[in-house]
């Protein structure tokens, strides 16, 4: 369950330090950012949001090596594919 | 097993009374023990024998469901106003009846509009009356020419509201190049309707010899879109404020005679045409797949939708393909045709962004199949009421 | 969209689909459960089988807060909504959800003000805006969501709002999953792991899973691209013969969960020490209720609720559903008397239950529609 969106701080509200202007695509909404007590939360950052809440602060780092994994898989892939074909040809 | 203090049990009533009435059913369908391919195609049989059923009411009243233009709208024009003035033309279900008198062939249709709040980015509820019921002409291929006015106003409804919202209908009627001549005011108590509703009638001649509509689609046949889907239902969805999201969006509110008469002029390829309003795209090509028994398959990465309507359809978890639009129009025209199509529609400002979003297949007849932007497939169903924000 | 699109690339599933597929060892079948229902969207909504093997079978786990609610609690909900001056809201999801008596909005229809919130704190906010009126917030969800709640009970506190409660029915993952693990008829190889209860629980507490009962589990994103990755990373534990809680969700869900989250659950909430979860039965500890210090916050607490249990009728399957001993057409009702329109069990109540989903989504024919989408 838990429909869980990532989103982008914009800013956060100088007034209410519990609240972020978040944006999603274009979209807009004041997000509850107070589940993320002790983090340095600053515009640019994203967050995932959920029910109005932010429930955690999204790793870029972790984002980039999972991707990067993911490519690895795919490079393999075309490789083998590649080799494949090569023997074939031979 | 339960615990203590929940000794207090009951059956729901409704529950048990659906499994007994589809006992019946399949008792009567399998008198005796049939060889079937597979138990999950006997299934799939199943269900499908179930689906097409006479559709029978089972609420007791009408809910918000009815009126959202989904699987509960269907049945109820089938089993209450099918069931009490059926004739030929109404059987056909389309978007305006069309006859003939004395020689001329016409377009008639009706529509009410209820939308809320009144006012929203882009557009107001008078010229969404307006544009609306053009549409529905338009889609019957018709150019558009008279319109009626009938407007319900709640009592204390501020008059300046009524001058701009009949103003604005002015406006779009004149874009339009058609006239109200005729109209009705009623004005209910407070308390007993929200402020203004209005429902617009009209007249459009036929100047072609095409016969459109969901049951001329064949196999072949492209699917079209004039533009990027979902703008208008965002658009209120968010206007309401109630889920305190901003966006620059707005609605996308236009009358389509102009596009569609391109469309005519350029192709006589045309079966169908469709303004995808409530239920969205998904409902008019489940329509369309029911009525010329034929498979309808999308591809997801064709079908134009802007980030912001991206964006918060994946906030409120709810899918573009159901979302309205009000100034989008889909076209099913032979294959061999589509790019022709595409031309004429892109060369109208109203159809600058239309797309080829799928084609026509012949099996698995009534199903719309949609080939996703990850690569797999899925089907897309008819919608069981309004699309509701989900949390999970 | 950023952390989306990225997740849903076709040509990284199909190297990854060729990976899987090379990692099956001949003649075996798997069968892995995704525990979450959001899962179950994903897989449905992205076609996601498609790049499956047919030797590897996802079984629905019992993951959606709206499904497991049983059919007694949404009546006493709407007896509470019918009460004079009671404003009752809830998220979308349980608009259409029956009890035994019908739904919130057959009860809307009927004349109950029952409105749709995005968040509690929309509901709280509703309380503030009819000082007259009781807004009573139907909260469900795992501990996803229960943070959100207690943050918004903790907020009318502090805010002195008075006319306003929570109707608690937040339910915890964990006692669930055990209890498909101890169901005798378990036939499952592996788990893909809730991911966004674990951003507040973490993956700490399915250790369990891996060390008592011999399951590897592997805490899962929801893009599709996440859900594939996972599957690999299950089956790469098996191959190895490795049994452990891994995180591939590692963007978004910390080891530990979070900590502040955690916290504010337990300064509103306690367990329960039963409650009946919808095709499950009772299961103890496995649901929150509110804290006599937030007593006057209670619904349950303020209103006679009528607490009648409604039985799910003995056609329905659902319980076999969940534990993957059945697939959603193999139930004798699924599709016909029980559908999404009038759905009968728990699996067909939201669009994240097993029955629901593939109806919506799943249900034809797998060849004819290769047949038809083939370019």
């Amino acid at each position: 369950m838990c429909l869980g969106i990532p989103g982008e701080i914009i800013e956060v509200l100088p007034d209410r330090p519990d609240l972020a202007r978040v944006n999603v695509s274009g979209v807009r909404r004041a997000i509850n950012i107070g589940l993320l007590e002790g983090e340095q939360l600053s515009p640019g950052d994203w967050i995932l949001i959920h029910v109005g809440f932010a429930l955690s602060k999204i790793d870029e780092e972790e984002a980039r090596s999972a991707l990067e994994f993911l490519e690895g898989i795919g490079q393999a892939y075309a490789d083998e594919l590649q080799a494949l074909q090569e023997s074939k040809i031979e | 097993m339960s615990p203590p203090g929940m000794s207090e049990q009951r059956s729901a009533a409704w529950a048990e009374a659906a499994v007994a009435e589809h006992e019946d059913h399949e008792l009567a369908q399998y008198p005796s023990g049939r060889e079937h391919p597979s138990r999950e195609q006997q299934v799939l049989e199943r269900i499908e024998r179930a689906r097409r059923r006479k559709p029978k009411i089972k609420e007791e009243r009408i809910t918000l469901a009815h009126g959202a233009g989904g699987k509960a709208t269907h049945t109820l024009i089938e089993a209450v106003f099918l069931e009490a003035f059926r004739n030929p033309l109404l059987e056909q279900l389309d978007d305006g009846a069309v006859f003939t008198a004395d020689g001329a062939r016409l377009a008639f249709t009706t529509d009410s509009f209820v939308v809320s709040p009144l006012f929203f980015p882009g557009g107001d509820i008078g010229e969404l009356a307006v544009n609306g019921t053009v549409n529905d002409l338009a889609m019957s291929g018709a150019r558009p020419t008279y319109l009626s006015a009938g407007f319900i106003l709640k009592e204390g409804f501020p008059v300046a509201d009524l001058q701009r919202i009949a103003s604005s209908m002015a406006r779009a009627a004149e874009a339009a190049g058609v006239q109200v001549v005729t109209g009705d005011t009623k004005v209910v108590q407070r308390g007993k309707a929200d402020g203004c509703y209005i429902n617009t009638t009209g007249v459009g001649l036929i100047e072609h010899g095409l016969t459109l509509g969901p049951s001329q689609v064949r196999p072949g046949d492209a699917v079209l879109v004039s533009g990027p889907i979902g703008d208008h239902g965002i658009t209120i969805m968010l206007a309401r404020g109630e889920l305190d999201i901003e966006t620059d969006l707005t609605s996308d509110t236009a009358p389509l005679h102009g596009p569609v008469e391109g469309l005519l002029a350029a192709t006589t390829g045309v079966r169908c045409l469709r303004d995808a309003t409530r239920g969205g795209v998904a409902t008019i090509l489940n329509e369309v797949a029911r009525a010329s028994d034929v498979a309808v398959v999308v591809d997801e990465r064709a079908i134009p939708v802007r980030d912001e309507v991206r964006g918060a359809s994946e906030i409120l978890g709810i899918d573009p393909l159901y979302v309205a639009s009000e100034g989008r129009f889909v076209a099913i025209v032979d294959g061999a045709k589509a790019e022709t199509a595409l031309d004429a529609l892109r060369s109208h400002p109203l159809g600058e962004g239309a797309a080829i979003i799928g084609h026509v297949k012949d099996d698995p007849p009534t199903l719309v199949l949609l080939k996703t932007e990850f690569g797999g497939t899925r089907i897309v169903d008819v919608l069981i009421g309004d699309p509701l924000p989900r949390i999970c | 969209m950023r952390f989306v699109d990225e997740y849903r690339d076709a040509d990284k599933a199909g190297a990854l689909a060729a990976k899987i597929a090379s990692m099956c060892e001949p003649g075996r079948h798997y069968k892995f459960m995704e525990v979450c229902g959001g899962h179950t969207h994903t897989i449905y909504k992205h076609g996601l089988e498609d790049y499956l093997p047919e030797s590897i079978q996802l079984v629905h786990g019992p993951g959606c807060p709206v499904c497991v609610i049983p059919m007694g609690r949404v009546d006493d909900a709407i007896h509470i909504a019918e009460q004079p001056d009671v404003i009752m809201t809830s998220f979308g999801d349980m608009m259409r959800v029956p009890g035994g008596r019908g739904s919130f909005f057959d009860s809307k229809a009927a004349g109950a003000d029952i409105r749709m919130v995005y968040s509690p704190l929309d509901a709280l906010k509703i309380a503030k805006g009819n000082p007259d009126k009781h807004v009573v917030f139907m909260a469900i969800g795992f501990e996803t969501t229960a943070p959100s709640t207690a943050v918004t009970v903790l907020r009318a506190v502090a805010e002195k709002v008075e006319n306003f409660s929570i109707f608690c029915n937040h339910v915890t993952i964990i006692p669930a999953i055990k209890a498909i693990l101890e169901s005798p008829d378990l036939r499952l190889d592996g788990f893909l792991g809730p991911g966004h209860v674990s951003t507040v629980i973490g993956c700490r507490p399915y250790e369990f899973i891996a060390r008592d009962y011999g399951r590897p589990l592997v805490t899962a994103g929801f893009e599709p691209l996440d859900i594939l990755q996972s599957i690999y990373m299950v089956l790469k534990q098996l191959a190895e013969g490795r049994c452990e809680v891994e995180n591939q969700y590692t963007r978004v869900v910390p080891w530990n969960g979070n900590l502040k989250a955690l916290q504010v659950i337990g300064q509103v909430m306690e367990l329960r020490p039963y409650f009946e979860w919808r095709g499950l039965g009772f299961i103890s500890h496995s649901a929150l209720k509110v804290r006599q210090e937030y007593a006057s916050f209670d619904t349950e607490r303020i209103f006679d609720l009528p607490g009648v249990r409604v039985a799910d009728p003995k056609a329905c399957q659902c319980g076999e559903v969940l534990k993957g001993v059945l697939k959603p057409w193999e139930c004798k009702v699924f599709g016909t008397a029980c559908t999404p329109e009038t759905p009968i069990g728990t699996c067909m109540v939201s669009s994240e239950g097993a029955c629901a989903a593939y109806y919506n989504y799943g249900r034809f024919s797998r060849e004819r529609v290769k047949e038809a989408t083939r370019a």
